[in-house]
């Protein structure tokens, strides 16, 4: 570390580079030793199948028609999971969007322009119809994941992200004026939310419907065809538009968070 | 067959260590959200080889999208 330049003066009681640098290592090779000795103990890659996946296996299609068994686990055997997991993402969202809000009131117009004559350069039009080509498509394939989730990989989480990237796209290939102009923040907020509460609600429909909370009371037809497996498909959609609201609200609250005070500045003078 | 899996496994693996020895490498933050980006792509790459194609969807957009847009918006607010 020669080339970090002279150390800064050390207060006392501080440890020095040195001795940071030996108990790093000690602690270093402590760890790859666990590490090593743990990897040398697990069976071959492919050889063990667990209990837990053989009864997944067996079970998924006869009981619930899914023939993806991670969705089949996800939105079923452990749908509960799935639950706490959105409401992370619900919390998550929720704690950022209240931190960026009192941040934007308190910054806005305190910001001096150094060259506000200067505007940004515009989008050329290779990257203007690119993206023209691609946002519906995308949107296409964020539906086909969700709805396809207990047929082929993919799901309600893969294809809500794969949606809020249509926004971001948007926002690349036009003016962000623009795009708020259009951006239904509302309607987000609301699909956000309805996702989130949808599948609270389809998990109480199996406590009255059938024996237990989030287990599936609807029929579940033959496996591999579109509509099928039961509510795995509806708590598929139930997270895919909690998901694909959360993130572009958090697209959205990042990008207002860095252009909406440049374009308060421009709109005083 | 099964070689062709075990050459894509062995190919994937390699692409991991050299991208995330990348993300290390480069010091400027910016770059280095672009660099993540393309890690999160073999990661990707990664976890279908061995086939986990549900995880390697949700990496892809998460890691490869999601995360290097965050931190490069974080990175310009920071800057001005």
């Amino acid at each position: 570390m020669s080339e970090q330049g002279p150390q800064p003066r050390r207060r006392p009681g501080e440890i020095s580079f040195a001795t940071r640098r030996r108990i790093f290592l000690i602690g270093g090779a402590g760890l790859a030793a666990l590490l090593v000795w743990g990897l040398t103990g697990l069976p071959d890659f492919g050889t063990v199948s667990p209990l837990y996946g053989q009864l997944i296996d067996k079970l998924g299609v006869p009981q619930r028609s899914a023939t993806d068994a991670v969705t089949a686990v996800n939105f079923d055997y452990r749908g509960f999971d799935t639950l706490g997991e959105e409401f992370i993402l619900f919390a998550a969202v929720l704690g950022l969007a209240l931190l960026l809000r009192e941040t934007r009131d308190e910054t806005e117009g305190a910001i001096d322009d150094d060259a506000p004559e200067r505007r940004p350069p515009p989008t050329s039009a290779a990257l203007r119809l690119l993206t023209v080509v691609l946002v519906p498509f995308t949107v296409l394939l964020s539906i086909y994941i969700t709805a396809h989730g207990h047929l082929t990989p993919g799901g309600g989480f893969q294809g809500g992200v794969i949606g809020a990237t249509a926004l971001l796209m948007v926002y690349i290939g036009g003016e962000y004026m623009a795009l708020r102009r259009v951006r239904p923040l509302t309607l987000v907020e609301v699909a956000k939310a309805s996702g989130a509460g949808a599948f609270v609600l389809i998990g109480i429909g199996g406590i009255i419907f059938a024996a237990a909370f989030l287990d599936n009371f609807l029929p579940v037809r033959t496996p591999g065809s579109l509509v099928s497996a039961g509510t795995i498909p509806l708590l598929s959609f139930a997270v895919g538009f909690e998901v694909a609201g959360g993130f572009v609200l958090l697209i959205s609250e990042f990008l207002d968070q860095l252009l909406i005070v440049r374009q308060g500045r421009t709109r005083r003078r | 067959m099964n070689d062709a899996l075990e050459a894509l496994q062995i190919a994937a693996l390699l692409m991991v260590s050299i991208g995330a020895w990348a993300v290390v490498a480069a010091r400027d933050p910016t770059r280095q959200a672009v660099v993540a980006s393309l890690y999160g792509l073999t990661l990707g790459i990664l976890f279908f080889s061995f086939q986990a194609p549900d995880v390697a969807l949700s990496n892809i957009v998460i890691s490869a999208v999601a995360m290097p847009t965050i931190i490069l918006l974080a990175i310009a607010k920071t800057r001005r």
